[in-house]
């Protein structure tokens, strides 16, 4: 309920902002045309009714899941953006999972030996994953990797296989190759997020009294760290990676741009260019229904995680 | 360290280049928005459809027409031309061309549904279509039009039996996507690729590239840095501040080809009051200076267009005296760049009343042109030193074109390519009075107003015969420049890149055409 309030807000406010900033038609026609040739433009587009026609005309359509044809394509929005939502899921997929495999066990190291030398330098790599902007990184990384050493392609998604009818690029050699330098562009700063969160996370806990009587009890270190500690810094942690991945699935236009990755970033950008209005309401809705659904994933795994969480549902 | 990394880069591109001398990968700045040909006249789209369709009448490089599936053209009487077709022309699916195809797409050009800019203005003039014999038609515009051949190189010729009924949808997926042109589509992914294969039956010069592969990269700097990767062989659109640089790399070619757009000032010479003419304590002033053509000349000549050309635009660029550069149909002989000459511009000023100047803003968009926000800095900076205190407010085409449009501006930087190739285009839009009924000045944003103009503009766009037409246009850009009706500034140069082995032809269309990529001949 809550959300469908949500979702209608936003659809007005986008219709509302486009109104405000421009005609498409000015965008749209070419140039050459005349008077007539605008007039006639305007009325296909449908833009030659008052505002608050065409938004219940809108929500009319919506309400049968036609989102309305973007203006640009003259194809349905939501198939524009089904089309180019499974580029960016890999890409974002790919970039969290590498924020998690790299970020948890350096935060961990980072956190139980704080006064290594190593310590030290993850702490200062992760500052600099923070603060160096992504598009200067993605473009350094391509002049490093893909012109000066040649290791890897510049731009582009590679070969790709369907499964069950969805275009995927990781299965295949070459389509691994295009993903790793965007993957990693995309990932450097959460990487680095994990690994702060980690770190002080583990450095609060490994003084906490549960940690210290599993130490007393003679289990094996490793066994203190997998489950004692990890199990205990992990909340936050998944809070956090929650919102990301909402972020990095819904904005990772910078990326997409400089890769030439052909996800949804890319479209939502060009689409806000030229005020492709059906466009940019269907994302935008798409993703205010996707934080929705990931939110409900992350209460969902807080359960898994924290026992707590699981006996309160039980009591009420 | 240079010499060492563009040694590597050579090898990386000669590797490349060994594996597929019959693949040729090009990487274009925006993708079309469509396949279908008559669905939106905007260049990324009009350049993929010349790779899959032919029209009747084609234009060349410099944009003068040639035959395409149209062997000639001729005026029967003043409101008819007959056209003689190319025989034994075969679409993509071995079908042979017929008139009614041709009918067919050219009365698809006012139907296709949607269509956010459509190429009905193109075809406005045809009032019907006779066919003679299966290789002749003539084609009725009911006044003398002599701008047919010229709008009909605009329009593809498709196959009536593949199109009839289909849709947008259908021509991205290929079913629809059949032509007689020198490639033939395979495949589209948007945002990721587009295929083509040559099409060996082609009645034309057979192109060199079996297969062709155009990838969208929007971003500048890794559309470059994805030449010198050798990921591909070819982009268009080289920024210009990577010009100097690639231009010494000896494992890449920049091809320059000055193109039918201006870039130019357009000014407010119609308003008593205009919003943005204010006085030296910035309060509106009674009268618009603007009105008065000393003001207008003396902005002209504040400009030292070699300077921006040289540092703005990093040498990609050619100073403009007209509106379309020499060698076009129909351009002025007599029209030269004004000369820089702050003196004379001062001296005008102070004739006309503004002996201190007075204060002007400059809107100007700032992602639709080649450097455009810093074309206006430089020119505010050299008006404020000749005493009018210029302000420029630069923004996102979204915004800037429609409050161009609602006049709400004074001073505007603006550009115009000649789809047409000849200055009858920019004539109508630009400096023509207003006049919705007739299509006039529809792009007239400082509603100038010239009598001299319109009846020359009008006398031309009537007469037939090409030579005396020529003259007619030649005049009524005299009368619009003299006037200093707009103020040109610059011809944009198209820059193209592609590895050092690879020859182009670049056009005046800014149109990136496999067919015209050659490997060199070794």
């Amino acid at each position: 309920m809550q959300s469908a309030v949500v979702l209608v807000v936003m659809s007005a406010l986008v219709f509302l902002g486009v109104f405000a900033i421009g005609n498409p038609v000015d965008i749209l026609v070419s140039p050459q045309a005349d008077q007539a040739e605008i007039a006639r433009a305007t009325a296909a587009l449908g833009l030659d009714k008052p505002l608050w026609e065409q938004y219940l005309v809108f929500l009319g359509n919506a309400l049968h899941g036609h989102l309305g044809n973007s203006f640009v394509f003259n194809e349905p929005s939501l198939t524009l953006i089904v089309q180019r939502l499974p580029a960016t899921l890999e890409l974002a997929l790919s970039a969290m999972l590498l924020a998690v495999v790299l970020g948890l066990p350096l935060g961990l190291y980072a956190g139980l030996k704080p006064d290594t030398a190593l310590a030290r330098a993850i702490g200062a790599g992760s500052i600099l994953g923070f603060s160096l902007p992504t598009f200067w990184v993605g473009i350094m990384l391509i002049m490093v990797f893909a012109v000066e050493l040649g290791w890897l392609p510049s731009t582009g998604r590679g070969a790709t296989v369907s499964v069950l009818g969805v275009d995927l690029s990781f299965l295949t050699w070459d389509g691994l190759k295009h993903l790793i330098l965007p993957a990693v562009n995309l990932s450097l700063s959460r990487i680095a997020l994990v690994i702060r969160l980690a770190a002080s996370g583990t450095r609060e806990v490994a003084h906490m009294d549960y940690v210290k009587f599993a130490r007393a009890k003679g289990l094996r270190p490793r066994r203190v760290i997998l489950v004692h500690v990890l199990g205990n810094i992990l909340i936050p942690i998944v809070t956090v990676l929650g919102l990301e991945i909402g972020a990095v699935i819904a904005f990772s236009v910078v990326t997409e741009t400089i890769f030439a990755w052909p996800g949804i970033g890319r479209l939502i950008i060009s689409s806000i260019t030229v005020l492709d209005r059906p466009v940019i309401v269907a994302f935008l809705m798409m993703t205010v229904f996707l934080v929705i659904l990931i939110n409900l994933l992350v209460d969902i795994l807080y359960s898994v995680l924290d026992p707590r969480v699981r006996l309160g549902e039980a009591r009420a | 360290m240079a010499r060492w990394l563009s040694a590597l880069v050579a090898a990386a591109l000669a590797l490349a280049s060994s594996a597929s001398a019959q693949e040729l990968k090009i990487a274009l700045a925006a993708e079309p928005t469509s396949i279908d040909p008559l669905y939106h006249t905007l260049n990324p789209n009009n350049q993929v459809a010349r790779h899959i369709f032919d029209r009747l009448v084609h234009q060349d490089a410099r944009q003068r027409l040639v035959p395409g599936l149209a062997l000639s053209w001729k005026p029967i009487g003043d409101a008819v031309w007959e056209f003689k077709l190319r025989p034994g022309v075969a679409f993509h699916d071995g079908a042979p061309l017929t008139p009614e195809d041709i009918i067919f797409s050219i009365g698809r050009a006012d139907k296709v549904p949607n269509s956010p800019a459509s190429f009905a203005i193109y075809t406005k003039a045809v009032k019907g279509i006779d066919v003679i014999d299966p290789l002749t038609l003539r084609i009725k515009t009911g006044t003398p039009y002599p701008l047919l051949p010229s709008d009909l190189s605009t329009i593809a010729i498709q196959e009536k039996r593949a199109v009839e009924g289909k849709g947008t949808e259908d021509f991205n997926k290929g079913t629809a996507a059949i032509g007689t042109g020198p490639y033939k589509f395979v495949e589209w992914v948007p945002g990721n690729r587009l295929v083509l294969e040559r099409n060996d039956a082609y009645w034309g010069p057979k192109p060199d590239w079996a297969k062709v592969i155009m990838r969208p990269i929007p971003n500048n700097a890794t559309r470059v840095a994805a030449l010198l990767a050798g990921d591909v062989d070819f982009i268009e659109n080289v920024p210009t501040a990577d010009l100097a640089r690639l231009k010494q790399n000896p494992a890449v070619r920049v091809v320059e080809t000055v193109s039918n757009r201006v870039i130019y000032l357009h000014l407010d010479s119609n308003r008593d009051q205009s919003p943005f003419v204010l006085d030296n304590d910035g309060k509106p002033l009674a009268k618009n200076p603007l009105k008065d053509r000393r003001v207008r000349l003396a902005i002209s000549k504040a400009i030292n267009r070699q300077a921006i050309v040289d540092r703005v635009m990093e040498g990609a660029a050619i100073p403009a005296g007209q509106l379309l550069p020499d060698g076009f149909f129909g351009v002025s002989p007599n029209l030269k760049p004004l000369a820089y000459d702050p003196e004379g511009a001062k001296q005008l000023l102070a004739e006309a009343g503004y002996p201190d100047g007075f204060r002007l803003t400059l809107h100007s968009p700032n992602d639709r042109y080649v450097n455009d926000e810093k074309v206006a800095q430089a020119v505010a900076q050299m008006l404020s030193r000749v005493g009018i205190k210029t302000d420029v407010q630069a923004m996102p085409q979204a915004i800037y074109f429609t409050r161009a449009s609602k006049l709400e501006f004074s001073f505007m930087l603006l550009g115009w390519g000649a789809d047409t190739g000849e200055p009858s285009s920019p004539l109508k839009s630009l400096l023509a009075t207003n006049n919705p009924a007739k299509g006039m000045g529809t792009a007239n944003r400082g509603r100038y107003s010239n009598p001299k103009l319109d009846a020359l503009l009008e006398e031309a766009l009537a007469t037939v015969d090409d030579e005396k037409r020529a003259g007619l246009l030649a005049q009524a850009t005299e009368a619009g420049i003299e006037d200093v009706g707009i103020t040109p500034l610059h011809y944009e140069v198209t820059l193209w890149g592609m590895r050092s082995d690879l020859t182009f032809e670049g056009n005046t269309n800014q149109y990136t055409q496999a067919f015209d990529v050659h490997p060199v001949k070794k």
